[in-house]
């Protein structure tokens, strides 16, 4: 299923029993291939992230090695200093995304499974933000196993107060928390080390502004809105970037 | 490689008044594999490079094209097309003024970092303004494009000032592609990741709209 797949110039490398999408459906860049390609270290780092033959489904593949040297076979070497460290970052940026993104899906779920929505154009994109959500969490979960990190637990959350609250305070929470989503992702940006995590948290980055603006839209908070984070388009013509500690401080109402 | 190859196939059916030149050379398979900042200065993205701004001002002069585009495509929209509601017309000049200051805040990092901004084509955007319905296909078609242009690019930047702005505005491109998409009555969002397109690509689909 074509959505799951992040499509990274897929490893030629026999080995790597990875479904292989046409050359040209590539998502990064060939500069930042060819900075892998170029440095052997980088190189064995991702073979070893994937875990060797077998070990990667193609559904939930977010990275891949792009392709070249068959005779770099899967190698035990531990990753060294710098990488630990860029790793380590990357994977604390992730997890804090999958936190939001757990959010989110139960979120959807939960207001679908209410039946406050009666409206079917507002059903359906409820139905499909939340499934969309669903590929995040597996596909950012995924991603994290595969650098050697800990995927978080999905949250406890709070939503019955807002449930309660009737179909109005409902929509107005999706959009709050999907203008979070897009902050969030738009702040950790220049945080991330690894280019294909990067890319990956861009491609998460710019459906959930989409999702803002639709739910923006819906709730009546025009472009012409006021204040932080309402209205279509934030701030006029440039979005704003929250940092990690204002977004969680901002999430907090909805975690138990 | 299949450089001719649209990103969007629908822009090729947009009629173009006497194109009578290559605005943009499409890059040859020999320039294929190179990173961005070996691509030929050729076209609209030329003498960044010998202005010492390197990478990060080809990819600023690469946005700035396209947010030439999509600005230029809004302002004649909001003076040609019929038949939008007071809504539509309002967005239209919205999108317009947004991509106004997109224009000017990259081209003014270019200048910042010590390059020199790529110059503003000459568009033209054939049949797009002949109905409310041609009007918004287009629109999506350049926002989503947009989009995809954006996220393709930014892995590359080096500097993580320049990435902040990308994404801030790519966040703004992406909110757009999604009102255009709700006007149309279309999905807002249809994927789960939004795709991140190459250079070559973006710059092949743009080129019918380029007439100098």
């Amino acid at each position: 299923m074509r959505q799951n797949v992040i499509w990274l110039p897929v490893a030629r490398a026999k080995h790597l029993q990875l479904s292989t999408p046409s050359p040209e459906a590539r998502f990064v860049t060939d500069s930042a291939l060819r900075e892998l390609a170029d440095d052997p270290s980088s190189r064995k780092r991702f073979f070893k992230m994937l875990g060797g033959a077998g070990a990667v489904s193609a559904a939930t593949v977010i990275l891949a090695a792009c392709g070249g040297d068959d005779d770099e076979a899967a190698s035990d070497a531990p990753p060294e200093g710098k990488e630990v460290d860029n790793n380590k970052s990357d994977l604390e940026i992730l997890n804090y995304a999958l936190t939001l993104e757990f959010l989110e899906a139960e979120f959807y779920d939960k207001v679908i499974a209410s039946g406050l929505v009666k409206d079917k154009m507002v059903a359906n994109l409820a139905k499909k933000f939340g499934e969309s959500e669903q590929e995040h969490v597996d596909a950012l979960t995924a991603t994290i196993k595969q650098m050697g990190g800990k995927p978080v637990s999905a949250p406890k959350t709070k939503f019955e107060e807002t449930l309660d609250k009737g179909l109005e305070e409902v929509l107005n929470t999706a959009a709050t928390v999907e203008n979070l989503g897009a902050a969030a992702y738009l702040g950790q940006a220049g945080a991330i080390k690894n280019k294909e995590v990067l890319a990956a948290a861009l491609a998460i980055h710019t459906v959930e502004a989409r999702h803002a603006a639709a739910l923006n839209q819906l709730v009546g908070r025009g472009f012409m809105g006021k204040g932080e984070l309402s209205g279509s388009v934030p701030s006029g013509a440039f979005a704003k970037p929250m940092d990690m500690a204002a977004v969680n401080e901002a999430v907090k109402p909805f975690l138990a | 490689m299949a450089s001719s190859r649209l990103v969007a196939p629908e822009l090729a059916t947009i009629k173009v008044h006497g194109m009578t030149r290559e605005a943009f050379l499409i890059r040859s398979t020999l320039a294929a594999g190179a990173a961005y900042g070996a691509m030929s200065a050729t076209g609209l993205i030329s003498s960044a490079l010998a202005d010492g701004g390197g990478d990060d001002v080809d990819i600023l002069n690469y946005a700035l094209t396209l947010e030439y585009l999509e600005n230029e495509f809004y302002v004649q929209a909001a003076k040609q097309v019929k038949g939008l509601s007071k809504y539509e017309s309002d967005l239209t000049k919205e999108l317009r003024d947004n991509e106004a200051e997109h224009v000017d805040a990259l081209a003014a990092t270019v200048k910042k970092l010590g390059g020199k901004p790529a110059s503003k084509p000459t568009f033209d955007f054939g049949g797009a303004f002949a109905s409310r319905a041609s009007y918004l296909k287009t629109a999506n078609t350049l926002e989503d494009t947009g989009v995809s242009a954006y996220n393709g690019a930014a892995p590359s930047i080096k500097s993580t000032e320049v990435l902040a702005a990308a994404g801030s505005i790519v966040q703004i491109e992406a909110r757009h592609a999604a009102l255009i998409r709700l006007v149309r009555d279309k999905p807002p969002a249809p994927r789960a990741f939004d795709k991140a397109s190459e250079m070559d690509k973006i710059l092949a689909a743009i080129k019918p709209f380029i007439r100098a």
